[in-house]
């Protein structure tokens, strides 16, 4: 057997774990993390260099017994999972650093907090087991509740429990789902399920509904988006980067991974309501961030929308809908993150999210303004940054699909620039009145080091994407072959089906 | 089958009785300062059970006329019951204070035991009924131990009086079977039901033993001595019943209904579902208003009883293998939960009310973590052990059609993850009360490590637990 680096790269971080566990001193425990979380990323890069971008399968797949009875340890990546694991282990040492200064109590459950996370996080992107993945899907709610309800905000214990509640209920189903379909085809295997198995498209349905109703609310989808702005606005900013960053991406993630290539005429059948509920959250959450005072919740309701490209896309099952749809995923991964840590560096100095605290700040903290107005654009999505492609992809798919979805989807973006200007300009322009702003330092060091390397990413994806595509389009590519094999399966059953019947008529 | 053959399969039992003897002799002899002494010689006398249970006893066998039956399920659930029973007892020897402590309390303990392991081997309706009543009785006197305290004996005659009721219908329910099958032996009244068909009179007989059964793990709706007897009995006490008499009763369950009635399963199905189902959800909805810990904990095992059940309305190999799993997370669970439980005290109190454990990641980080791991895994959350208990059911639950069952089973543990998210966030989220008494003693300190590495590590571990519970399973489907 090769070296098991997909286990390495998950489960590495809670080597960190117990070297903080040993040295709970803070400043240990935050120079501990930090590497943890840097070694980390470079092995998450060499699984990107060992990545064969011509193979549309799994790679770098690990396998041993662990339940028995058809469940086993499987990991493996593809080119749809494997970018994902990047962005997780690429986001976390940002998170690491933001919080560097502004957590100062309980720093070493902190950080143990944050690399158990980050663990389950990168785990649920390489099982290929059903079971597994669940697990570590699931695993990572308790310490993303620690993080809110600790470190949070003052209506903290509120947003965690909403946060946790929503996810676990929506998730419980897709657990039973997962049981039928462990007797159906006898394992959970994902690899199997994908390649060999065909689910009756009756229980297509159900199934669709219960991965459905756990996806929509983790990605989330409106109208079961409420948790997020709460758990946005109270967690800390590392959590908010997380959150955005990361785990709203399982959602789309999992309708990627298994709604579409395992149930496809339930995906068939149920594009039109995905859609629709696409465009409501494209349209209305793009107004509701108009409306906002807090930037947090605003940024929060943009990452609502956002994610409406995503579902859009995806469901499009068109090339450039798909893979605009995980371009539009890692994109927003990085630009949204950077905004929370923006929001973060006002929040450590003034300790308000209100709006109306702010402008005038480009008077005193001319660095910021720059680094704020790069990731303001890439969130509105203009051409030459990253969040420009995953949307223009996006929509080429909805317009390849269906016109009207791709009218009703570029309003929305008009929408964003709206929003996301407005909040620019309350913040950063006009005249510097609030004496509190008086004395507001620009950023530090610290801060650019942490902000910097976003921006050149943010700009080298929206200049020069092939990378990503290089990536991606092979098991795009399969995803959808595949996908229309099966569709056609069905159709010929049915068909088949409706001849018997009218026979015996 | 000569007597001799008979009392060899018999074996752990008889050490245990002669054990019993013996450390009652002892203490009769030796007066109170013995106590903790007898303590570590009943544990002694239980971990040599332990051996002679794993080394010895046949694969399959049967004595006294199928009275008893020594196979590899009864083994699974006795170790069980031995590792409950044991760790109850360490318990036990560190909640009573020197000057309090009786001798009478291990050998009771060991008495019960006793019952407990008869239970798991009966073979007939007569030797369950022994076994229990044995139990029981222990239970009652085990429960009211702390005379000078009005809940604690409140509590014993309370689980007394009902307990006899329960009795009552159980062996009605006995004496209805044994009169329309002609016999009282488990396997011989599944060959009459088989030829004769499920009459009226055997219904009737099938529902009043579910009652009793169901009254010992406290299913809804014969829960209701639960909470009372969970706060009243002394902390190692209530241990004991949450976790060894749980599992003796349920693993007794498992055999008198399947292998008895395995041609009425249509009949006695929906029975259980109802009571599942039933003990799910008010499980789950209890436990929301709950003040004090002991009963929180009583709501709580009150719908994990409900879950594990779910397991046995599957009727099948795999619903069975899915309770015993269930029973071995539940117990070291459990035992975790009632060691933190008896390490609150301040100024050499115990105090019980869940607002005692505000902050207490701040003045005791280790406690609070293996605290709050404990209820998480009682909330049923991976990568946890509780998690696998309820995966195995729901999955002999689906695989047996019962879909619906399972779905509520599972909104009801979300509705329970309110009671449970809301320890952790009393210990993590909240502003530190007075701190507890340190120095926790050594035992307790021992169980708390067992239960935490169950609770972390049974993912990584869980193949062999398994395997051995689905051996054991399958003996009762011949």
């Amino acid at each position: 057997m090769s070296f098991p680096l997909l286990s390495l790269v998950t489960f590495g971080p809670l080597i960190g774990v117990v070297l903080i566990l040993l040295m709970p001193r803070a400043n240990a425990a935050r120079w501990i993390a930090l590497i943890t979380t840097i070694v980390t990323l470079a092995l998450s890069l060499v699984v990107w260099a060992k990545f064969d971008t011509h193979v549309e399968g799994f790679q770098l797949v690990e396998k041993t017994n662990w339940l028995g009875g058809g469940i086993s340890y499987h990991m493996g990546v593809d080119g749809i999972s494997m970018l994902f694991v990047v962005l997780t282990a690429g986001l976390m040492p940002f998170c690491i650093a933001a919080s560097w200064e502004s957590i100062q109590t309980r720093v070493a459950e902190y950080m143990i907090a944050f690399l158990v996370l980050e663990s389950l996080m990168i785990g649920v992107f390489c099982a290929l087991d059903l079971v597994l993945f669940y697990v570590l899907f699931e695993g990572g709610l308790i310490p993303m509740f620690l993080i809110i309800g600790i470190w949070g905000g003052k209506r903290r214990v509120y947003a965690s429990f909403k946060f946790f509640l929503y996810t676990f209920t929506g998730s419980v189903l897709m657990l039973l789902a997962i049981m039928a379909m462990y007797w159906y085809a006898g394992t959970t295997d994902i690899v199997t399920l994908l390649n060999g198995v065909h689910f009756p498209p009756q229980m297509q349905t159900w199934l669709w509904l219960a991965f459905f109703a756990s996806f929509a609310v983790k990605m989330p989808m409106w109208p079961v988006h409420t948790w997020l702005p709460d758990a946005h606005v109270e967690a800390p900013t590392a959590g908010s980067v997380i959150l955005a960053g990361i785990l709203l991406k399982m959602g789309g993630y999992g309708f990627l991974r298994f709604s579409l290539p395992m149930f496809p005429s339930a995906s068939e059948m149920f594009a039109p309501l995905v859609f629709t509920l696409s465009i409501v959250a494209i349209i209305y959450t793009s107004l509701v961030a108009l409306a906002q005072d807090d930037m947090k919740k605003l940024i929060a309701y943009s990452s609502v929308a956002h994610m409406g490209f995503v579902t859009m896309g995806i469901f499009t099952l068109t090339h450039q809908g798909v893979e605009g749809g995980i371009f539009q995923m890692l994109s927003h991964g990085v630009v949204s993150g950077a905004l929370f840590l923006c929001v973060g560096v006002v929040y450590d100095r003034m300790h308000t999210r209100e709006i109306s605290a702010y402008g005038g700040l480009v008077n005193r903290m001319p660095v910021y303004a720059a680094f704020f107005m790069v990731f303001t654009l890439a969130n509105v999505g203009l051409p030459g940054t990253s969040g420009f492609v995953g949307e223009f992809l996006t929509m080429l798919g909805a317009y390849l699909h269906n016109s009207w979805i791709a009218i009703f989807a570029a309003t929305g973006t008009i929408l964003s620039a709206a929003y996301a200007l407005y909040l620019y300009r309350r913040l950063i322009f006009g005249a510097l009145v609030k004496p509190a702003l008086k004395t507001i330092q620009d950023l530090s060091l610290r801060e650019v080091a942490i902000l910097a390397p976003l921006v050149v990413i943010t700009i080298a994806l929206g200049v020069y994407p092939k990378p990503i595509f290089d990536v991606t389009t092979p098991s795009v590519a399969k995803l959808i072959n595949d996908n229309k094999t099966a569709l056609a399966f069905d159709h010929s059953v049915g068909k088949v089906a409706a001849v018997q019947k009218r026979a015996v008529q | 089958m000569t007597l001799q053959t008979d009392l060899l399969t018999l074996l752990p039992e008889l050490i245990m009785a002669v054990g019993a003897m013996v450390l009652l002799l002892a203490g009769a002899m030796g007066g109170e300062k013995t106590a903790s002494l007898i303590s570590w010689g009943a544990i002694a006398l239980m971990a040599v059970t332990g051996v002679v249970i794993v080394m010895w006893t046949p694969d399959h066998a049967t004595a006294f006329h199928g009275a008893f039956v020594a196979d590899s399920f009864a083994r699974f659930a006795q170790i069980l019951i031995l590792i409950g029973s044991a760790l109850s007892i360490l318990l036990a020897d560190e909640f009573f204070q020197p000057a309090a402590a009786r001798f009478e309390l291990p050998v009771l303990m060991v008495l019960a035991t006793l019952g407990m392991l008869l239970m798991v081997s009966a073979g007939s309706l007569i030797a369950l009924y022994m076994g229990l009543e044995l139990q029981s009785l222990a239970l009652y006197v085990l429960a009211a131990f702390n005379r000078d305290h009005l809940r604690s004996t409140e509590a014993g005659l309370k689980y007394f009086v009902l307990g006899a009721l329960s009795s009552g219908m159980m062996l009605y329910g006995i004496s209805l079977i044994y009169g329309f099958t002609g016999t009282v032996e488990f396997t011989r009244i599944a060959q009459v039901v088989a030829q004769a068909g499920v009459g009226i009179g055997l219904i009737f007989g099938i529902v009043f033993l579910i009652s009793g059964l169901a009254f010992k793990v406290s299913a809804v709706p014969f829960h209701m001595w639960t909470p009372d007897v969970y706060e009243g009995a002394p902390t190692p006490i209530t241990a004991y019943i949450a976790t060894a008499a749980k599992v003796a009763a349920m693993a007794l369950f498992l055999r008198a209904i399947l292998t008895s009635f395995p041609h009425a399963l249509a009949q006695w199905r929906q029975i259980i579902i109802v009571i599942s189902v039933l003990s799910m959800v008010l499980g789950a909805v209890a436990a929301l208003g709950q003040k004090n810990i002991k009963r929180l904990m009583a709501y709580s095992s009150i719908g994990h009883m409900g879950y594990a059940l779910l397991g046995l309305a599957a009727g099948t190999a795999l619903g069975a293998r899915g309770v015993l799993i269930y029973l071995v997370i539940y117990v070291f669970t459990n035992l975790g939960v009632f060691a933190c439980i008896q390490a609150m005290r301040r100024g050499g109190r115990q105090v019980e009310t869940i607002a005692d454990l505000a902050g207490l990641a701040r003045t005791d980080p280790k406690l609070a973590m293996i605290f709050s791991l404990s209820f998480l895994s009682l909330a049923g959350l991976p990568p946890l052990a509780g998690f696998f208990a309820k995966f195995y059911v729901f999955l002999a639950a689906i695989q047996a059609g019962l879909i619906w069952p399972a779905v509520i089973g599972v909104l009801a543990s979300a509705i329970g993850l309110v009671y449970y998210l809301r320890m952790v966030k009393v210990m993590y989220f909240d502003e530190p009360a007075a701190a507890f008494d340190g120095g926790m003693a050594l035992g307790s300190q021992a169980i708390l490590v067992i239960s935490g590495a169950v609770t972390l590590f049974f993912i990584v571990a869980a193949s062999p637990i398994i395997s051995s519970a689905d051996a054991a399973a399958k003996v009762l489907f011949p």
